[in-house]
């Protein structure tokens, strides 16, 4: 049971980390330019292909800091001739237009590496277990992932925070006129962030590419979690995102956990179900089975009552 | 005779004669004809939501597959000797939708924009995980399945044909035309425009544009349950898809490429995408993608959709002024054309190669045989392609000016 | 309204392509071309072709040349119903669909409401990979013929190596959370409690299908539970997730598969699965001392290395095809449906049969490990499967319930 609770734990917060760094370029893109950008799971998928690509070529370690710089240029050149001419037309355009590049990015990515699942594996370089506690081994490439996932809270809570770039960026969302007027290039700002946006998900990609499956439908398989991510954080908070983070990748590892169902808890109780009740189907379902559902239920619960989330500060 | 009338009685003959057009009176056209149906009453629901009430939802496949559900369970019902004729069926599936609508409406229209989007989205997956969870009531993977012809038969209609059930799902879009096009007329419906346009002035003026987004998508979510109980009719099978992310992607795709702010473009976007999806994907594995550049293309350069490109040279038409806008096609066309050629070279071999290399390199692209191992179809198409860009784009300025001196003298 | 109307009329009488009919023998080919699961279709695809080239070449079915139509499904059985629509449009007198047993409920039955709604042009129904045993059991038909082993027939196979393993004491099962893996489930309590009563289920597992990203969780609940042997039914990415999952926590047991050796998988295990990956299908690759002549064949022509020859049951599919022409002198669907029937033939591997009570082919089914020490790697490993146990057609027959009402 203690076996089973360390591990539960140890695997949530890992699952957390990686959510994190998934959700945080997405959350730096809406907090910074209001865009909520459906293809950054996308992003994060090119950054698995591309690490996949560049690790044959050149080696896992020179391709770790190319592929977010590939996945940033990416990112400058969708938002320079797409986004920014949708961005008058309002935020559902704006929406809609991320909405059909994952799309194509899907495809694209279709028409380079296939259909199947690529051979994408952990690196010999990092694969080798760090420790061994009950019996269980713990590999490296985990703790490596941890690392980089905290690195990046650091880097986004620093540089936007902190620095002087970060607080014209910041300004620029509620008074582009002003801050134009103050001598900033705000298009060029907005490049920036997308860009940084985009790496962010493209360096997610290269640990998660081997950590989770390297195929073609991963970023229609991860987008969907990560706005839950995004949302339940509150929109536009990077420590929201990261506390949103480890709580859905918490309790979901335990979830995973626990085979009781409604049931189980009516027999406690005393309470007996007839055998051909038409809620019975319902109340016999794990919470083990609901595992995978849990973030959505968190999501509507969450904007239901308390719309801005954990962290937010904004309602929309 | 009244105008609306008269473009009721025409639209009535029209889609009475289409399944006997040549060329539209086999069984699989009759059969696509149905399928168009069926998209556009789910189109002209959601457009009620995205055009008149400006709200994004990413599940509306929901209301869709609820009503379906009801309408394949009932129709089970109608099988086991219920007395109810088959094309009634779908109205339990409008009832349905009606009353997911009014549950899930209550949450979701608390909000508009950006959050209303997230919260359909959360619902949609949801909905989509708890139907493969209950299996008692969704069937699970494989659904629900019954029979449209061991039933009481209307009028001597037993529904075993295509083109029967073409004419119930006919009927049901003329009679979802009609409520949409009243909807709009009422005062709710203009609300919903005002709701959409400026939600504090509307408050101002003392309507509550909570109440006004959730009439509205109640009304959408009835129509779209009426939309999937004729489903159920047309496959005879639910599952679970009809609920799935993947139909309420769709659904949007189909409305805005054909345009929001029309409301010709719900039905004109259902046609096109639902031909698109069954016929091109014959032709080419790269389908998907040629879809997805198609709705960024119309979200750049023609946010109006289909219906607004088609109204302009109705405009134009009347305006008596086709023929210096066709003088300036006939610039823009070859070079378009030759972008589109070469790019789509471009994808074919790139596709070949990546998904089909057994299928070898050698292939035959717009009637011209080439070796997908050499260099030069690369080369040529590229080129082909960077020409056409180049000459698009100076043809371009021309033919915004033959549009502007046409409508506007 | 009106614009729509004329304007989709245009554009379909233009569109629209209505084939001229031809004298060919037109089997219709349904399954995932395009999207996430097209690995599979366009591999199948390929054995279904080469088998009718080969048949043509061989003079085609009392005379008439098979023609292959090839239509993507995209495993959506909504789009299944559209595709056969245009499959019996265009004449397709068999069906051949696979992947998914939602799809197959589909299908199957779609072709019954045809073939009685339309006497006369009945179609027939092959169905070489959806394993459901309702297929042939509640809802079989006159018309669906399956050519892959069901999921109680390959779990009667599984079971019977377990039961011979006294290193087995636990077991736990992970499957999917739908009817083909609740199946699985259900068969393998049901077997290992008559086979091996001392054999203790620590654990019963249904996970969401192909939902699940990561299945360190589940892994852990597995070593948790201190099994030894984990049975499941998953395939595709759930397989080989749950595989990696195991293989970072260091998890040890042996992994009793359906869908181990599929397509794709092979390279992705890689050698951690040498000796713990264990398989059963109706052929591998090492079953026989040469390589088959087909298979060679097949090789020249699909050269990539992702191109193996995997449906063996096709090979058997199309045998059975052509007997029952001869045997029946013609091509109609209805006199060939008759003439499988109870039909048998003599393999390389060993007699098959026809099952005429629920038409399910009965054939010889192979329990395999994964070993780098065999002949023919697989998609240019040079991992491959060695057989540990060969389970005759005849010992793959269970009980069925269906009861099959045949044309007058």
């Amino acid at each position: 049971m203690l076996e089973l609770a360390t591990f539960s734990l140890l695997n949530g917060v890992v699952y957390g980390l990686l959510l994190f760094m998934l959700s945080s370029g997405l959350t730096l893109i809406f907090s910074m330019m209001g865009v909520l950008n459906f293809a950054h799971a996308s992003f994060f998928m090119l950054g698995a292909y591309f690490s996949y690509q560049a690790g044959r070529w050149i080696g896992f370690w020179p391709a770790l800091v190319i592929t977010p710089l590939a996945c940033g240029i990416v990112g400058a050149l969708v938002e320079r001739y797409g986004l920014r001419k949708v961005h008058p037309q309002g935020h559902v355009a704006e929406i809609l237009f991320t909405f059909g590049l994952s799309y194509v990015i899907g495809e694209l990515v279709i028409m380079a590496w296939g259909r199947g699942p690529i051979e994408n594996r952990v690196p010999a370089s990092i694969d080798f277990p760090i420790f061994t506690l009950m019996g269980t081994s713990y590999p490296f490439y985990k703790a490596m992932m941890m690392a980089i996932s905290a690195g990046m809270f650091a880097f986004l809570w620093l540089a936007f925070k902190r620095t002087r770039v970060g607080l014209v960026i910041q300004a620029a969302l509620t008074h582009p006129q002003m801050v134009g007027a103050l001598g900033h290039d705000v298009p060029r700002l907005f490049v920036l962030v997308f860009a940084i946006g985009s790496a962010l998900a493209g360096l997610a990609g290269v640990i998660g590419g081997f950590a989770l499956l390297t195929e073609p439908n991963m970023a229609v398989a991860l987008g969907p979690i990560v706005f839950v991510v995004v949302v339940v954080g509150g929109l536009g908070s990077i420590p929201g995102a990261f506390i949103a983070s480890m709580l859905i990748g918490i309790v979901q590892t335990f979830a995973v956990a626990l085979d009781y169902a409604l049931l189980d808890l009516f027999k406690a109780m005393g309470v007996s179900v007839a055998a051909n009740s038409a809620l019975r189907e319902l109340y016999a379902i794990k919470i083990a089975q609901a595992a995978p559902i849990l973030p959505y239920f968190l999501l509507v619960l969450v904007l239901i009552v308390r719309p801005r989330g954990i962290m937010g500060t904004r309602d929309q | 005779m009244s105008r609306a009338a008269r473009g009721l009685a025409l639209s009535a003959v029209l889609l009475a004669a289409l399944p006997w057009v040549p060329g539209l009176d086999g069984n699989f056209a009759r059969s696509l004809l149905s399928q168009m149906g069926i998209a556009a009453i789910f189109a002209i629901s959601y457009n009620l939501l995205l055009g008149q009430t400006g709200l994004l939802s990413f599940g509306h496949a929901v209301y869709f597959g609820l009503g379906g559900y009801a309408a394949i369970h009932l129709l089970r019902a109608v099988n086991g000797g219920v007395p109810i004729p088959v094309p009634l069926v779908p109205i339990a599936g409008a009832l349905a939708g009606l009353a997911a609508g009014i549950v899930f409406g209550a949450v979701a229209t608390r909000r508009a924009g950006t959050i209303f989007a997230l919260i359909t989205l959360g619902v949609g997956e949801l909905v989509h995980a708890a139907s493969l969870m209950l299996p008692g009531l969704f069937g699970g993977e494989e659904g629900i399945t019954a029979s449209r012809t061991k039933a009481p038969h209307l009028l001597g209609l037993d529904l075993g044909s295509q083109v029967q059930v073409y004419y119930v799902i006919a009927s049901w879009l003329l009679v979802t035309a009609l409520v949409a096009l009243a909807f709009m007329r009422t005062p709710v419906g203009r609300m919903c425009n005002a709701v959409r346009d400026n939600p504090e002035r509307a408050e101002f003026i003392g309507y509550n544009p909570r109440r006004v987004r959730f009439l509205a998508c109640s009304v959408a979510a009835m129509l779209a349950g009426l939309a999937g109980g004729l489903h159920a009719i047309n496959y005879e099978i639910v599952t679970s898809d009809a609920v799935g992310a993947t139909r309420s992607g769709e659904v949007l795709l189909m409305v805005y490429i054909g345009g929001v702010h029309h409301f010709i473009g719900a039905i004109l976007g259902a046609v096109a995408i639902t031909w698109l999806q069954v016929s091109l994907s014959n032709y080419t594995t790269a389908w998907l993608l040629y879809l997805g550049l198609f709705f960024m293309a119309i979200i750049l350069y023609a946010p109006g959709g289909l219906a607004a490109i088609v109204v302009k040279h109705l405009a134009i038409v009347r305006n008596r002024a086709m023929g210096s806008v066709l003088r300036a096609y006939a610039l823009a066309l070859p070079a378009a054309m030759m972008m589109v050629a070469g790019a789509a070279t471009l994808v074919e071999i790139a596709y070949r190669l990546s998904t089909q290399p057994e299928a070898g390199t050698r292939m035959k692209l717009f009637w011209i045989p080439m070796n997908a191992a050499t260099a030069w179809p690369w080369l040529g198409a590229a080129g082909i392609a960077t020409i056409g860009f180049l000459l698009l784009r100076r043809a371009a300025p021309r033919v915004r000016a033959a549009w502007d001196t046409a409508l506007h003298g | 309204m009106r614009r729509n109307a004329q304007l989709s009329s245009l554009f379909l009488a233009a569109a629209l392509y209505t084939g001229a009919a031809c004298a060919d023998f037109k089997i219709a080919y349904i399954d995932p071309l395009s999207g996430g699961a097209a690995s599979a279709g366009v591999s199948a695809q390929k054995h279904v072709i080469f088998y009718a080239d080969k048949i043509n070449a061989a003079g085609g079915l009392n005379g008439e040349k098979i023609e292959v139509l090839s239509y993507d499904n995209k495993v959506s059985p909504q789009e299944s119903l559209i595709v056969l629509k245009k499959a019996l449009d265009e004449g397709a007198r068999i069906v051949f669909q696979g992947n998914g047993s939602a799809v197959a409920h589909a299908i199957t039955d779609a072709v019954l409401k045809h073939n009685e709604r339309n006497p006369g042009k009945e179609v027939l129904y092959f169905n070489y990979a959806a394993i459901d045993p309702a297929l042939t059991n509640e809802k079989c038909h006159f018309w669906h013929f399956r050519f892959d082993a069901d999921v109680d027939m390959k779990m009667g196979a599984l079971t019977d190596t377990i039961a011979r393993d006294p290193r087995i004491k636990k077991v736990y099962l992970i499957n999917q959370d739908y009817s083909f893996g609740k199946a699985v489930s259900a068969a393998a309590r049901s077997m290992l409690a008559a086979k091996r009563p001392d054999i203790q289920i620590v654990g019963d597992e249904l996970h969401p299908l192909q939902k699940v990203q990561d299945f360190s969780p589940y892994v852990a609940k597995i070593k948790a539970s201190g099994a030894d042997t984990v049975i499941t039914g998953n395939w595709s990415n759930d397989m080989l997730l749950l595989f990696k999952a195991g293989k970072d926590a260091g998890l040890k047991v042996n992994y009793f598969t359906y869908y181990g050796g599929g397509l794709g998988s092979v390279p992705a295990i890689g050698k951690d699965g040498i000796g713990a990956l264990k398989q059963v299908t109706e052929y591998h690759n090492n079953v026989l001392p040469q390589v088959d002549p087909d298979e060679a064949a097949f090789h020249k022509r699909f050269t990539d290395k992702a191109d193996e020859f995997y449906y063996w049951r096709l090979k058997n599919t199309f045998a059975m095809l052509a007997a029952a022409a001869a045997k029946a002198k013609s091509n109609d669907p209805v006199r060939l449906a008759r003439a499988l029937e109870g039909l048998k033939l003599d393999t390389v591997l060993g007699p098959m049969e026809m099952r005429a009570d629920n038409h399910q082919l009965l054939q010889p089914l192979f329990v395999s490990t994964l070993s780098d020490k065999v002949k023919n790697g697989l998609e240019g490993t040079s991992l491959g499967f060695a057989t540990d146990r060969k389970i005759d057609a005849k010992d793959t027959a269970l009980p069925t319930t269906c009861k099959m009402q045949r044309p007058s």
